[in-house]
Order: C-alpha cells, then structure tokens, then sequence
C-alpha cells in the first residue's frame, strides 16, 4: 500500500517551516505517515530548517537568562529511551483500518463510534479541525455513492483513509490525496464493496455548481 | 512595493552571497573546571570539526549524563539563535527571550529521546522551537506525525540507522542551502520565516505564485540531487 498522489511538494516544506494551518497540517501529517516518499521529503525539509536556524545570527539574552533556566531544571522525562540502544524493530505493515495517529489524537481510534451526521446522499460527516482559515472534516461515502458535483474557490484536498474513491482525474486509494485547486470541479465516487473513509480539508468556502448541488451541498452545514 | 524590513542587512547580504564562510561560533567556557575535561572530549575531533557536529554530540552526550555543562554549552548556542528566529516570525522581544528559554528547558527535559541517527540537533532543536511557537503564538495543535505509530507504513527499504549517515546527510543538506541560487535561497528562507502562505510570499516579492513554487521545488530538487535523490515528479496542482 503506497500511496500514488501526493500533496504538492511546497505543502511538505510548509508543513516542515510550521507555517500550515491546523487542518491542513493534520492532513499532510496523516499522509506522511501514510506515505513513506513524503515522509523522506519532509525529513530533508525539517533538516533545511534546523540548518537555517544555525545560521540566524544570535540575539542577545537578557542578563539573568541562563541563570534562569539553570533555577527550572526539573528532572528528565522518565520515558527517556534507554542508554543501549536497541536495534530499531524490524518494520511491522500497519494495523489495517487503524487511523494515523495525528487523527487518533483528534477523534480517538475508532471512527465507527464517532457522531456521524447524515448528509443526503449516502453521505455521512464529522468535522475534526473547524477554524476561519480552513476546516478538516472526516467523511463517509457509502458504497457506490457520489458526493454531488461542487466546485472551488480555494484549495480542497481529500485524503483517502479507507476504500477508495473516483473522480474523473483519477482513482484514490488509501493514503492518496486528491488535490482540488481554485476553480476545480469534481465528482467523486466511491469503490464499491466497503464505504470510503476520507479526511477533507477545505481553505475557502465552496462554490457550488448544477441544480444537485445547490439542493444538498454536503461541504456547506450552515 | 517590496518590503524586506523582516530580512536583517546581515542576512541580506548572505542571501545575495551564496558560498559565504559563516563565522565559526567561538564557544564560551561557562562554569567551572568541571568542564573541561568534557569540552576536551567534545573536541578530540579535527581542527575543523563544525560547531554543528559539536552540538549534535554535546546533545546526545547530554541525553546520556543530564550533564548541566553540556546543557550550557547547548543552551549558549541555540538560545540566542530560537530568539532570532521567533523575533523573525513576529514575537516580542520578551515573548521570543521567554520562548527560548521555554525551548531549551524542553531540551533538557526531552534530551533522552534525541536520536542522533534520525536528527542533528540543529533539527532536532528547530523542531522544538517551531511546535512551541505554534502552540504559544498562534494557538493552534500541531499535528505530529509519529514514527512510532502501529498505524504507519513503513520505510521500503531500512534507512542506513548510524550516527555517522545521519551527519552527513545534514551536512550536505547544509552544505546544500548555503550554496542555492540566491533567488532560492530567498523563498526558502521566507517559508520559514514568515508565518504566511506562499501567496502572500508572492505578493511580498512581487512575483507570481508560480514562481514562487516553482524556486522552492528547484530549491529542493538541488537539496535531494546534493543528497543523491532524484527530483521528484510531482504532479502541479490540477
Ligand atoms: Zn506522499
């Protein structure tokens, strides 16, 4: 299972600078650990960040600083890796259905149990990062189903956690993402056989295109 | 209108001089005799052994023996260097100097999970300071993946696990920034730089966003290629 669409390059480096916001970061997050190409290009992009912080010209400290911090030392973690270190474990596949941990940490491990709100349409949706900036929100597309035809005004991208999905650009399957720019107008589809789990993250609200759309438009929960 | 007032004259000039010598940090003895017999250990590398690599070791040392002289050293460093970096991303200057203080306490209190065969500490360190500044000034989680996680899809093949790979490759990463073009180097610095997308980045420079994208990926496609990767095909956005 390796993932074939990525999100685009400069979102690795923005997620590496800390300059992604929240929904986002948690999408590229659960790709990375979904995708181990992606989590090479981000690792070379935090290394170009701490090779850029040494190269910052030192500030002055106040007076008392480091006299300070010396005052806070408090004890060590206790869950501090041992002083031999063991030879890394020998890689395990993933759990399948586990969702990546930056999405635990949000919505716990079991997706069944989440309050999942109906959408018409074989649809069903819990929001997971909602800020003014951008939102993330897990969706459940019922076999066979399709998210009614909407476009964009900003960027949308879907990151496939389970089952997989079609759109007219291409097939989605489990760590792809698929990438909506400004304009865009797509139709997904779910896989038949199993539901398709996705994480969605929308940074401009949605224009929405054909009469279907302007009935039931699942992005929009005014 | 450019405004570049976020850039300091110094690193103007570094930016538009690719291949400068960086200034070798001269490293203050602090405390007492205590401490040199480590420094003298510190250093039993060449001549030119980089202050980064020090650091790197001084780190890993410092998760062995909580040793408060290596946490010193460390702390004179890197201190100085978090509080320029959150003044650069709009902190205070009370903010920054109590951020940084904060970050090297988390230094010392996370030191036993550093791993010299995954990081310099230069990242390690940056990564610390970056998360901090997320949470504190901009009041948002940050996402973290977790290398850890039953959940994650491991690497094809195993990534050379030794110390010495992991040096390298930063110092080539590092290396690699201090001789990009200086058009690359510009974006690459203001993405971590500036807390802003890169449309406003854009915007700043007065070139299109485009551009902007198409530099960073020249930037790191010249990184990887310098790491021995190839350019990656990725796809634009559709
Ligand atoms: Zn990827």
């Amino acid at each position: 299972m390796s993932a074939t669409f990525h999100p685009p390059e400069e979102l690795l480096l923005a997620y590496a600078a800390g300059s992604l916001e929240e929904a986002s970061a948690l999408l590229v997050a659960c790709h990375l650990t979904l995708c181990p190409a992606c989590r090479r290009l981000a690792g070379q992009a935090e290394a170009v960040g701490g090779s850029l912080l040494e190269e910052l010209a030192p500030a002055s400290l106040s007076d008392g600083a480091l006299a300070a911090v010396l005052g806070r030392l408090g004890p060590v973690s206790a869950t501090a890796r041992p002083a031999v270190r063991q030879a890394p474990a020998r890689p395990q596949p993933p759990r399948p259905g586990l969702l990546p941990r930056p999405l635990r940490d949000y919505v716990g491990a079991d997706s069944a149990a989440l309050p999942w709100k109906r959408l018409p349409g074989g649809l069903e949706q819990v929001p997971v990062v909602t800020r003014t900036d951008a939102r993330a929100r897990l969706y459940r597309i019922a076999p066979g189903m399709g998210v009614p035809e909407h476009s964009h005004g900003g960027l949308e991208m879907t990151l496939v956690l389970a089952g997989g999905f079609s759109d007219g650009h291409g097939h989605y399957g489990p760590g792809d993402v698929a990438v909506m720019a400004d304009g865009g107008i797509h139709r997904p589809v779910a896989d038949a056989g199993d539901p398709c789990l996705c994480l969605a993250v929308t940074t401009a609200p949605l224009r929405l295109t054909g009469l279907i759309g302007r009935l039931f438009n699942p992005f929009l929960d005014l | 209108m450019l405004d570049f007032s976020f850039i300091s004259p110094d690193d103007r000039g570094r930016i538009a001089a690719p291949g400068h010598i960086r200034p070798r940090v001269v490293l203050t003895a602090v405390g007492g005799s205590d401490l040199a017999g480590r420094r003298q250990r510190v250093n039993s590398g060449t001549s030119a052994d980089p202050v980064p690599a020090q650091m790197t070791r001084l780190l890993a040392a410092l998760a062995e023996t909580h040793d408060q002289a290596d946490f010193i050293r460390l702390f004179e460093y890197y201190a100085p260097r978090i509080k320029t970096y959150l003044r650069r991303l709009g902190a205070d200057d009370a903010t920054a100097e109590e951020l940084a203080q904060e970050a090297m306490l988390t230094v010392w209190r996370k030191a036993g999970f550093f791993d010299p065969a995954k990081a310099s500490a230069g990242t390690w360190i940056f990564a610390i300071a970056r998360n901090l500044r997320i949470d504190r000034l901009r009041r948002e989680r940050r996402p973290e993946l977790d290398p850890d996680d039953p959940a994650l899809v491991p690497d094809p093949e195993t990534p050379p696990d030794d110390a010495l790979a992991a040096g390298q490759r930063e110092r080539t990463i590092r290396a690699a920034v201090a001789t990009l073009p200086p058009e690359q180097a510009e974006v690459i610095a203001l993405s971590f730089y500036e807390d802003t997308p890169h449309s406003e980045i854009s915007t700043r420079l007065g070139i299109p966003l485009g551009t902007v994208k198409s530099r960073l990926r020249l930037a790191m496609n010249r990184i990887r290629a310098a790491l021995g990767d190839g350019p990656t095909p990725m796809e634009d956005l559709r």
